[in-house]
């Protein structure tokens, strides 16, 4: 599948990708280059391939606080919040994004490669048929990401953006083009993601790499994409995230709200919590030279404790980091590890995330 | 893509300069190019034996891991140090300031056995279509 931007890609000399299905640009410059831009000025990205699924109507509501672990009821109009999907085991069926576009409209922004999955389960569980519809492929969603952003923006729409708090959402224009700006995204650094009618994109895209020319902004892939949010410590679905783990394993007891009512997992994540969790992700920085990468063994004392579930050489910090899952009585902070890689061990710490703190 | 003439070539896309005895060895443009910024890179020790096929070295990017192999047979003589500290050179001279590995070699036969600048073009352009 390709996203409405694709010619554009390929003008920009973007190196394409098959990812979740989709033809999508892995970097077009190079992944240090982008990642620094989005760091230290900006990055614009087409992440036109996630999916979003609308939910309207009076039973929107009580079907989100049933499918979700955050608690919905919590979101005024024009605000946003990352939450989970759970399996009946409190395994993780996807790592979302719920907006509240008004009292009884909701937009869920799921995985690419979760898509077909969450849309099927949405469709299982809506009992008290709730109006939703899948807008995926009528939908556009660019990332302008960096500390650079709002000057980019700013001059181009016409609501006020230093009004736009963190994880809230607006409708608006740039131009004549109709978007929802949300202070929200995926990297680490401030910025915005921009939803469009697909048939808007180019228009959209062609625009902020105008404007944003003057600022350093550079077209990013999904390479750059990864580095930055495994900066962050971000979970990916498929790597720290997986229908198999518990947000209990992967630090997302932060929005998994026990007290707001029943929701999908609830009962298992209760089980769970009595009978006590003994694995738990962690961040891991080299000290010794090497990149530790997705799948590698982590070793204390020479015995395997845990896997790295993401792992990259920082472009920021020029440093191996990863992301790893561990066993919970060697997960402190400070513990001295070693990861396997390719055959040798390599000294490794357990350190504190996000690995690094973004310019604002 | 860059392809000298007075080099022979892998189908690891390695590069080999021979001199005498002596063999320079680095990966080729069109691998620094597939792999992307190169961001380590591990290298032999000096006085490593090694035979022809085995792995020498690694190099990565962001996102890639990517062996380097024996090219020839020999004694690894010298490594580029500097390219510990600055890998990236790999992605802006890989047939100059980023040779990896000097090798004094044990069979100079094998060096027929390498690809012409000719044959790796024609190697290089069917694994790209």
């Amino acid at each position: 599948m390709k996203t409405p931007l694709y010619h554009h890609h390929l003008q920009l000399n973007g190196r394409m990708v098959e990812f979740a299905g989709w033809e999508m640009p892995v970097q077009y410059s190079g992944v240090v280059a982008e990642h620094l831009a989005v760091r230290q000025r900006a990055g614009l990205f087409d992440v036109s391939h996630m999916g979003e699924f609308s939910f309207a109507g009076p039973q929107a509501l009580a079907l989100l606080q049933y499918l979700t672990t955050n608690d919905v009821a919590r979101l005024a109009p024009g605000q946003a919040h990352y939450s989970l999907i759970l399996n009946e085991q409190g395994g993780i069926v996807d790592d979302i994004i719920v907006y509240r576009q008004g009292p009884e409209q909701f937009l869920m922004v799921v995985n690419a490669g979760n898509l077909e999955k969450d849309w099927h389960w949405v469709l299982a569980h809506n009992t008290n048929h709730a109006d939703v519809v899948n807008r995926s492929r009528e939908t556009a969603l660019l990332a302008l990401q960096g500390p650079a952003a709002a000057a980019i923006l700013q001059p181009l729409t016409e609501i006020s953006l230093a009004d736009l708090r963190r994880f809230h959402c607006a409708e608006a224009h740039i131009g004549s083009v109709a978007v929802t700006i949300a202070r929200t995204g995926y990297t680490g650094s401030p910025g915005f993601e921009l939803f469009c009618r697909s048939a808007d994109a180019g228009t959209l895209w062609q625009t902020l790499l105008e404007v944003g020319g003057a600022h350093g902004l550079m077209p990013c892939g999904l390479a750059a994409r990864d580095t930055l949010r495994v900066e962050m410590a971000y979970p990916l679905h498929g790597h720290e995230i997986t229908d198999k783990t518990t947000p209990f394993e992967t630090r997302l007891d932060w929005v998994v709200k026990m007290e707001k009512g029943d929701f999908f997992g609830r009962e298992a994540l209760l089980k769970q919590r009595a009978a006590g969790i003994n694995r738990t992700l962690v961040g891991l920085q080299m000290v010794d030279p090497g990149i530790p990468r997705d799948g590698y063994t982590v070793l204390v004392g020479g015995k395997p404790i845990g896997f790295v579930t993401s792992g990259t050489m920082s472009p920021l910090l020029k440093k191996g980091i990863a992301l790893a899952m561990m066993g919970i009585q060697h997960s402190a902070v400070g513990t001295k590890v070693s990861v396997d890689i390719r055959g040798k061990e390599r000294q490794a710490e357990i350190v504190a995330t996000p690995f690094v703190t973004p310019a604002t | 893509m860059q392809i000298p003439e007075d080099l022979r070539y892998t189908k690891e896309h390695e590069w080999v300069r021979v001199e005498g005895k002596i063999a320079t060895v680095g990966i080729t443009d069109y691998a620094q190019d597939q792999l992307g910024d190169v961001v380590y890179v591990e290298l032999p020790e000096e006085g490593e034996g090694m035979s022809k096929g085995d792995t020498a070295g690694v190099v990565e990017s962001v996102k890639a891991v990517s062996d380097v192999y024996a090219p020839l047979s020999g004694e690894v003589t010298e490594i580029n140090v500097a390219l510990k500290e600055s890998p990236e050179t790999i992605n802006t001279d890989c047939y100059g300031e980023a040779w990896m590995m000097k090798v004094e070699l044990s069979n100079l036969d094998e060096v027929d056995e390498l690809l012409t600048p000719t044959q790796y073009a024609a190697f290089v352009a069917e694994e790209s279509e």
